[in-house]
């Protein structure tokens, strides 16, 4: 078996942006249930030593494709794209503008402890995120539009930062 | 010494022989060590029917150390020497206890751990603790007849990367093979999963003696996949007692006190808190040596009040677990209880009110740990031919390195699914730069200050370069115990430098030769002949896991000649057994090594590409 493969080709799925989740969770455990180390703890070193690469492999594979980010970023990756790379920042204004719009209301609710201000905030944040998902997905599948599917990428990891944020507030106020 | 029985090549005798294996709770206040027999977990008792081994290690002036109830029954008169507790010191520096002037102990400052000094010399947690698994050993063998293959050894999900490192260093003390550092709250879970076959996600709310965690689990087909994980290292049953142990001070006006005392007090304080489990006050009466009598009733409504922020110091962490998992209190399903201290009702009722429903307690919450260890020890020993169930483990912190500004760059996050592997470039800061200091930390925060500094190492060698033009690939690898171990290579010019570090608390091989020749029960046995004897047992292992991997696909997945170039290896290996030289016995177990790895690699293709088919077969419906 090639430890070069793709990891789609890992779990039997095709390299789209849209999948199964379903089928790489069974895949996945299918997987892991044949080549985890606790499989082979009692078996020979080299076995030992296989298992646990074969493992970290899968559970690295497993990880990039679960999360819609790095899925996306990985398919990229397999154009030969970083979309992540420092070069990468241009963003066009009002896209930013809202962003700024969006943390400075953040700051405001949690100087306030305004509960209701912050889930607002993150419903607005959510769909946002939601709109660009499906916008990677046509940019991604359909048109296969790589650049423009870089920029919707970078987009979308502003809001999952923001995101995690609107999650660090609500820690912030319990 | 018994001569060691070894079967003829190629045949295999592994798959019939049943391995004993056991499961070890090395806990804060008690351990208990457990087997599958019959296929049922059972905890194994003492000789007079005690499941529970008391983990209090006392030491004597003459002779060995006393370890379990005897120990305990000593703590007032012999405090010094007496040591409670010691799971708390564990992989801990001086800086790190928490008012280690209430404690009677005389704590040494050393470099990576605490050391105590007694009447018998200084002494390290790990030398403690490997007293303590002693006794759990020959206790096993005692029962089960024979000499252990395995163990699994449960620790505190929320344990780093130094405490579990500890915690193995002294299974190797006491000749312990650790098959897996299992965390507590998913042990639980396999007890508690096995019995019920039940699938959705869970909560295991594990309070100890010295420890808090946290874990949220999904149970899918068989599959144990722990989502997330959150803890206190340092909050449990102890603190409890503190806290009773206050107000007892407080409601008699004392204040300076003999260590004596200290510790009759303590036990007392734990005393009235069992109490309160059961009864709505506890009458707490005491003769100091200084004459004095106390006499106080503590009401359950008191000591809720006492201990309320020790509850809610809980209820946090369970928090942040349910967010790292995505999930709210209403998606658990059920929520388990372990730990002693989960028999305080007020936990019960928080825990309860928390998630919106009744928490599980059907197995008794002192051994449910040691129950689900025994099973997974038995799995991975290889007595069951395991293909139902498997457990999926996390990282409870995460890891990363120092960079400018004593910033920390988080390279594998908390609750990362582990065997897990990251690698991250660095580069130079300053022109013709040939050495870079990797700073590996374990934590949440954002400074170096804030975060577990786990290891410090220079890699040298760097070809000099303008500042940037450096590639640094620091890679980090943890292991399914949740071990860390970091190496580094400069990739940029193709010239190597590569360094490979086990982060430096834990002991090296010379330290363990000499804590073994240092211990009293080591001093007349021979470190060589513990030594060859080690060397034996691996190499046996090693010719019953080829000969079982032969005998299961030897013949499909082997040439002719291949197979005759195995099976002369394993000749050579019985021919170096029996010659009893332990550097011809390490020679060819490296050779069989050497020689089975690229059987071990097909074997393990056979495997994958089984759960590929499986996965496909499924996708098409039949």
């Amino acid at each position: 078996m090639d430890f070069n493969q793709d990891h789609f080709a890992l779990f039997g799925l095709t390299p789209t942006f849209a999948i199964d989740a379903e089928a790489l969770d069974r895949a996945y455990r299918e997987l892991q249930t044949e080549i985890h180390p606790d499989r082979f703890a009692h078996a020979g070193e080299a076995e030992q030593r296989l298992a646990m690469q074969w493992s970290t492999r899968t559970n690295e594979a497993y990880q990039t494709l679960k999360s819609p980010f790095a899925r996306a970023k990985y398919l990229l990756e397999l154009q030969g794209i970083q979309a992540m790379d420092a070069n990468n920042t241009a963003m066009p204004a009002e896209f930013l503008m809202q962003q700024m719009e969006w943390r400075e209301s953040l700051m405001a609710a949690l100087a306030a402890a305004d509960y209701a201000g912050l889930q607002a905030l993150e419903q607005a944040a959510k769909a946002e995120a939601e709109r660009l998902l499906d916008l990677l997905a046509a940019d991604l599948d359909a048109r296969r539009d790589y650049p423009a599917a870089s920029e919707t990428l970078r987009k979308y990891r502003f809001l999952e930062k923001f995101l995690a944020d609107i999650d660090n507030a609500y820690a912030e106020l319990e | 010494m018994a001569l060691l029985q070894i079967s003829e090549p190629g045949l295999s005798t592994a798959p019939h022989q049943h391995r004993l294996a056991v499961g070890i709770d090395l806990g804060t206040t008690n351990s208990l060590v457990a087997t599958v027999r019959n296929g049922i977990s059972v905890v194994l008792n003492d000789e007079r029917g005690r499941p529970l081994l008391p983990s209090v290690v006392r030491y004597l002036k003459d002779g060995d150390p006393v370890v379990g109830y005897d120990a305990q029954a000593r703590q007032s008169d012999d405090p010094h020497n007496t040591i409670v507790s010691v799971k708390r010191f564990m992989g801990r520096g001086l800086k790190d206890l928490i008012d280690p002037s209430t404690l009677p102990y005389h704590f040494v400052d050393a470099p990576g751990m605490v050391q105590l000094k007694t009447v018998v010399g200084t002494k390290t947690p790990v030398e403690m603790s490997a007293e303590i698994l002693k006794a759990l050993k020959m206790r096993a063998e005692t029962a089960m007849g024979g000499e252990l293959t395995g163990a699994v050894i449960t620790v505190p999900a929320y344990f780093d990367d130094a405490q579990r490192q500890a915690t193995k260093d002294a299974a190797r003390l006491v000749g312990l093979n650790v098959l897996r550092l299992l965390n507590e709250p998913t042990a639980a879970a396999i007890a508690y999963g096995l019995d019920n076959s039940s699938e959705g996600i869970y909560a295991v709310y594990d309070l100890g003696g010295g420890t808090f965690d946290i874990s949220i689990l999904k149970l899918t087909k068989g599959v144990f996949e722990v989502l997330a994980t959150n803890g206190d290292s340092a909050l449990g049953g102890d603190d409890f007692d503190r806290r009773v142990y206050c107000w007892m001070l407080e409601q008699s006006g004392l204040s300076v006190m003999s260590d004596h005392d200290k510790a009759l007090l303590m036990a007392k304080a734990r005393e009235a808190k069992e109490v309160l489990t059961e009864h709505a006050e506890a009458r707490i009466t005491a003769v100091l040596t200084t004459g004095e009598l106390i006499d106080l009733t503590l009401t359950e409504g008191q000591f809720n009040e006492l201990t309320a922020g020790l509850v809610g110091k809980t209820l946090t962490p369970t928090r942040k677990a349910l967010r790292d998992a995505g999930l709210a209190a209403a998606d658990v399903k059920g929520v388990v209880m372990v730990g002693g201290s989960t028999r305080i009702p007020r936990i019960q009722a928080a825990v309860g009110e928390f998630f919106g429903q009744t928490p599980l307690t059907n197995l008794d919450p002192d051994k449910v740990v040691a129950l689900g260890a025994a099973i997974q020890a038995n799995v991975l020993a290889g007595n069951k031919r395991e293909d139902d169930w498997l457990l999926l483990d996390v990282a409870p912190l995460s890891l990363g390195l120092e960079t400018m500004g004593g910033l920390v760059e988080k390279i594998i996050p908390r609750n990362s699914t582990i065997p897990i592997a990251r690698a991250q470039d660095f580069t130079t800061y300053k022109d013709g730069q040939t050495a870079m200091t990797i700073h590996v930390l374990q934590g949440e925060r954002e400074r170096v200050s804030d975060c577990r500094s786990l290891a410090r190492f220079e890699l040298r060698g760097i070809p000099p370069m303008v500042a940037g033009a450096a590639r640094i690939r620091v890679t980090f690898q943890v292991d399914a115990d949740g071990l860390l171990s970091v190496s580094a290579r400069e990739t940029g010019t193709g010239v190597e430098a590569h360094i490979e570090v086990k982060p430096s608390y834990g002991l090296t091989d010379d330290e363990v030769a000499r804590m073994l020749r240092e211990s009293i029960d080591h001093a007349l046995d021979d470190v060589d002949a513990r030594q060859l004897a080690e060397l034996r047992v691996d190499a046996q292992r090693l010719v019953d896991a080829t000969q079982s991997a032969l005998a299961e696909n030897g013949v499909a997945l082997l040439s002719q000649s291949e197979r005759a170039a195995i099976d002369s290896l394993l000749g050579q290996m019985n021919a170096a057994l029996a010659t009893g030289d332990p550097s011809a016995i390490k020679r060819a177990t490296e050779a069989l090594n050497q020689g089975t790895t690229e059987f071990a690699a097909r074997r393990m293709d056979v495997g994958i590409k089984r759960a590929l088919a499986g996965h496909k077969i499924e996708d098409i419906g039949i």
